[in-house]
């Protein structure tokens, strides 16, 4: 094999891929092959680097250097000047949003200093379609391991130890979940990866199966030798076609190596996996929902007890955990469970990844030891907030989860703080938000989510949830009722003890805690009706200014609803229970007279 | 349905991770620069115009060869054009050293002598300025 002493990573993640990586991929090839380089310079697509609003990224070994936003045009000149001349190219180098100098070595970036890629470990290392490259790094020696060396119940204590928790949502001990489908008798039993991601901008799983496919593959054999199953299905949504065609090879890879199918490592333990294509409901992230989707009936859930571990798919005991829990366990079965359980606070071990967008700087995705502060991760990881904006709040855990405000932001962030703070982990989702938002309509966002995924089964998740979008909705166009409060409170607790599944459950956090953190944001909107974000269309106000004011008739003569009274050379004025904001008069006023403002106007005047 | 690449024990495993644990192996020492050693080669026109190009590979494929943990990159013009090839040699924990006239015979003593022993050879051209 030749000796390549350049390696160029070319992020080939979804998020890049649409930004034309496969192009910049291509045109590097070509120059470094027009060069003569390609003996010397290995280009290889990798998963993602996290980085991805500045994508396409580009990061060149070994001098550690981080190209952003690199186009197909400017192949040339990276590998004229870089590769060949030893010159990076500066106008591609990541700056940093604080100073605005460019960064020269990738490891000085703020973006990275605080992270700890464990379940991303290969994610943006290794080529994910080649599986010479994860064996490199050490993908299925923890399989042979167990598979060789340990028992079932050896491995399960393992993991047990560890401390890993379910990374969906819940936080339930994957260990123990292990030992309870292990210990029902049955000839047939099933390992079930959940890859049906589906909080609002939440990618960590898409990533890890793009970016890793591999470490899933031997994640969901060690649990089927744990459990005694001999087939293991990834449920995932047809929406992610790179993570399922990466799935694919890394599958026929793997049986070509003879690391997945009959008697692996020549044990008596055999292992396939197949894919399952969800059609994209939120709903289906929920087991029962997903189990009864995989049989083919409706994506609806069902009551638990029986819990998966006793009657899952197809009536057989299932064990179902999610994407990135199963990225963790090959590192644990290496490493040990006291390496993991070293990382994180009292109860939450490790790492969490999580998916960093909203008004923040650097957008991305990002890991970090469990027990890292929000203030760490929006302001140091983060880059703080876009503009030099006031940070409000941050909204983690997706539908289910809440909002966390600035009182919130030194709390070490682990399931029990972040529950406790009126939130959750849920899988990742982490949305900053600013003085520019308002809190009203992020709940009611959050809401139309729900509304519109609400699978329908049960009624306080149908009609509940319906009632308080219209409630929402209704305030935020000022004409929310002091009554209103008192209900929505009311039917977010009905709603919360009567749904039949995890998600109906939580579904009204997104209104409790922004009823709990922004109280005095639901009073303007109701009492005074005003929005102080200005988010909130129907709560501004078209004002005429009367210094400004010539009284032309002009906005007269174009209101649509007759709304604007006022003589020839009198200062006009806008009736605002007649305006409908269309603001025609704003644009026809050729003496910048009309304003909008978010405070209801005083009248002046007697009209 | 096992073919000629069957992995049958975790020794197969080890022995094919050894055989390609090359292709990435620069990428896990790019990770860690600071406890190698640096070898920085320039190679702007006029370093390559007096072999840097030769230079460079035989550091790559010497150090291997020696396993020697190294990271061999190739850097501009240093502005001793006089000297070419120059390179620069970083062991953990030093400062820099630029060597001049640099050929294979000079690489290999610099290898033997500088990177192993930490011994100073002939050759070494005074830093007159500093970075930032």
């Amino acid at each position: 094999m030749s000796k390549y002493n350049t390696h160029l990573l070319v992020c080939a993640g979804t998020g890049c891929h649409s930004s034309e990586s496969n192009l910049v991929y291509e045109m590097l090839r070509d120059e470094v092959m027009r060069k003569g380089l390609d003996k010397t310079v290995q280009i290889i697509r990798t998963g993602c680097f996290g980085f991805c609003e500045k994508g396409p990224i580009l990061k060149i070994l070994p001098d550690n250097t981080f190209y952003t936003q690199v186009k197909p045009t400017d192949a040339r000149e990276i590998i004229d000047e870089h590769v060949i001349k030893g010159r990076k190219v500066t106008r591609l180098l990541y700056a940093d949003p604080e100073t605005n100098s460019p960064i020269l070595n990738s490891t000085q970036m703020s973006f990275y200093k605080k992270q700890l890629r464990v379940a991303l470990r290969n994610c943006g290392a290794i080529d994910p379609e080649n599986i010479d490259e994860s064996i490199a790094r050490d993908a299925y020696q923890a399989l042979g391991k167990v598979l060789l060396e340990y028992t079932p119940q050896e491995t399960i204590d393992v993991i047990k130890q560890s401390g890993l928790r379910g990374r969906g949502g819940a936080g339930f001990s994957t260990g123990l979940k292990w030992e309870l489908t292990a210990r029902n008798e049955s000839t047939q039993k099933y390992v079930v990866c959940n890859a049906d991601e589906g909080d609002p901008g939440a990618f960590m799983d898409r990533s890890i199966l793009e970016g890793d496919p591999h470490v899933i593959l031997e994640a969901m054999a060690i649990c089927g030798f744990c459990i005694g199953a001999n087939k293991g299905l990834i449920y995932i949504r047809a929406e992610y076609p790179m993570a399922i065609k990466r799935l694919k090879i890394a599958i026929s890879q793997a049986k070509e190596y003879g690391l997945m199918g009959e008697r692996i490592f020549d044990s008596d333990f055999s292992f396939d996996i197949t894919l399952k294509y969800g059609a994209g409901a939120f709903v289906c992230g929920e087991e029962t929902a997903l189990i009864h989707s995989m049989e083919g009936k409706r994506g609806e859930p069902s009551n638990k007890p029986p819990y998966p571990a006793q009657s899952g798919y197809l009536g057989k005991p299932t064990c179902v955990n999610n994407v990135e829990t199963f990225a963790n366990v090959p590192v644990i079965i290496l490493k040990g469970a006291d390496w993991f359980s070293s990382i994180g606070t009292a109860k939450s071990k490790g790492t969490k990844v999580f998916a960093l967008a909203g008004k923040i700087n650097n957008v991305g995705l990002i890991e970090v030891p469990m027990g890292t502060t929000l203030r760490e991760i929006i302001y140091e990881i983060g880059g703080g907030i876009k503009n030099g904006k006031k940070f409000k709040a941050v909204q983690t855990g997706g539908p289910s989860g809440g909002c966390l405000t600035e009182k919130h932001l030194d709390t070490p962030i682990d399931y029990e703080s972040l529950a406790a703070a009126g939130s959750m982990m849920g899988s990742g989702g982490m949305i900053v938000l600013d003085e520019d938002d308002c809190m009203v309509s992020v709940a009611k966002f959050y809401l139309d989510f729900i509304v519109e995924e609400s699978c329908g089964k049960c009624v306080p998740c149908r009609i509940g949830n319906k009632r308080l979008y219209e409630t929402l909705d209704r305030i935020t166009v000022g004409k929310g009722k002091p009554e209103d409060i008192e209900k929505l409170k009311n039917l977010c607790s009905v709603i919360k003890d009567t749904s039949l599944c995890g998600l109906g459950q939580t579904s009204p956090n997104p209104v409790l805690s922004t009823l709990n953190n922004f109280m005095e944001e639901y009073h303007e909107h109701v009492y005074e009706k005003k929005c102080r974000s200005g988010k909130c269309r129907s709560l501004l106000y078209y004002v005429i200014s009367e210094e400004e004011c010539i009284g032309c008739m002009a906005c007269k003569r174009v209101c649509p609803t007759h709304a604007i009274s006022g003589e020839k050379k009198e200062v006009h004025q806008i009736n605002q229970e007649i305006c409908i904001k269309c603001g025609a008069c704003m644009e026809k006023c050729q003496f910048d007279a009309i304003h909008l403002q978010n405070d209801y106007p005083k009248v002046t005047a007697i009209i | 349905m096992h073919t000629m690449n069957g992995i049958k024990t975790l020794a197969d495993l080890k022995r094919k991770q050894e055989e390609v644990k090359s292709r990435i192996d620069l990428r896990n020492r790019a990770e860690n620069p600071d406890s190698l050693v640096q070898v920085k080669v320039a190679m702007a026109t006029c370093g390559i115009a007096s072999g840097a190009k030769e230079v460079m590979e035989y550091f790559v494929e010497e150090l291997d060869k020696r396993r020697i943990d190294a990271v061999v990159t190739q850097t501009g013009c240093m502005g001793y054009c006089f000297a070419e090839p120059t390179v620069e040699i970083t062991l953990p924990g030093k400062e820099p050293m630029v060597f001049g006239y640099v050929n294979a015979r000079k690489a290999d003593e610099i290898i033997e002598r500088y990177i192993k022993e930490g011994e100073l050879v002939d050759g070494i051209i005074p830093r007159n300025y500093n970075t930032i």
